[in-house]
């Protein structure tokens, strides 16, 4: 596993966590608020897990999560999306989820050892929101607006993953094959989000600690 | 929303006996399932729930006692001086 793919992962994970926490308070019921915030902060913890891992023992996860700029991030454009709509929110979860499984199945895989067991370790927690995604998928896929969300979302989907595995991805879902919105593109709605995200952090000095 | 109410039940742990946590109002079990884990066992609270719908539940709430039969309640009998004896002979400290 190359590290670009493994920091794609990290960015994914803490970009669609930092989305997804933007329901919190604002959830359409109050258990779901507290589960999707849940989440979304295990997401944020996984993109932790992994920046560690890049960086070694002695390196600052933290700098490489917030000191980069907007265009340098690695993330997938359907993370970036800024979905305050819940049909959509539901589909980019279910679709980032389906996704996601595929690729964490190759890492666990991986020839480094170190990179294989933190594969797992992330499998067995995201098992629980493959649960919570495909509960709320059986109940919504019969909805016009659920299934129009999901087709508006399938070419970022696509993007999430590399070639190579994008074809269990078209099987899992059952949409034909269309050309993706790949990585390595930005949508506009990533900068905006980047300065919220980094503000506190830029607005300390250089060295500071938390 | 006219979701279903399901009554949760804990076990901190292991051996002990569930109790009453809270309730989660949810469409089905498996909502109420997922929401349950979150609110009464992500920090690790609880080494297992029960869910039930508060329809099933058989509430009993009166409690009829025309003939004042207070020899069948607990408060009707005092134990406290009886107690203290008890300890005295036993030779342990009671609770202040």
């Amino acid at each position: 596993m190359n590290e670009q793919a493994l920091l794609g992962l990290a960015d994914d994970e803490l970009v669609l966590g930092w989305r997804d926490s933007e329901w919190t308070g604002i959830a359409p019921m109050l258990e779901e608020d507290v589960a999707f915030s849940s989440i979304a902060q295990n997401e944020i913890g996984h993109a932790r897990a992994v920046y560690e891992l890049l960086v070694g023992p002695e390196g600052d996860a933290d700098a490489l999560a917030f000191d980069r700029k907007a265009e340098e991030y690695h993330c997938s454009p359907l993370v970036e999306l800024h979905l305050l709509e819940w049909a959509h929110t539901i589909a980019r979860r279910w679709l980032y989820e389906v996704a996601d499984e595929i690729r964490i199945t190759a890492l666990k895989d991986d020839s480094d050892p170190a990179v294989a067991g933190l594969a797992a370790k992330i499998d067995r927690e995201e098992a629980y929101h493959r649960m919570h995604a495909e509960m709320w998928h059986d109940r919504l896929r019969g909805e016009p607006r659920f299934q129009a969300a999901v087709e508006e979302l399938w070419p970022y989907a696509l993007g999430v993953l590399p070639t190579e595995l994008r074809g269990e991805l078209v099987t899992r879902v059952g949409l034909p094959e269309v050309e993706a919105i790949e990585r390595g593109t930005h949508t506009d709605e990533l900068a905006p989000m980047w300065k919220e995200m980094t503000e506190v952090r830029r607005s300390a000095p250089a060295g500071a600690r938390w | 929303m006219s979701h279903p109410v399901w009554e949760v039940f804990r076990k901190e742990r292991r051996g002990q006996p569930f109790e009453h946590a809270g309730s989660v109002v949810a469409p089905d079990a498996d909502f109420a399932e997922a929401w349950a884990r979150e609110q009464y066992g992500r920090r690790g609270e609880s080494v297992a729930l029960w869910l039930v719908p508060r329809e099933a539940i058989r509430d009993v709430e009166d409690w009829a006692d025309e003939f004042d039969l207070k020899y069948r309640r607990v408060d009707g009998y005092s134990i406290k001086a009886r107690l203290k004896e008890a300890r005295e002979r036993a030779g342990t400290a009671g609770p202040g």
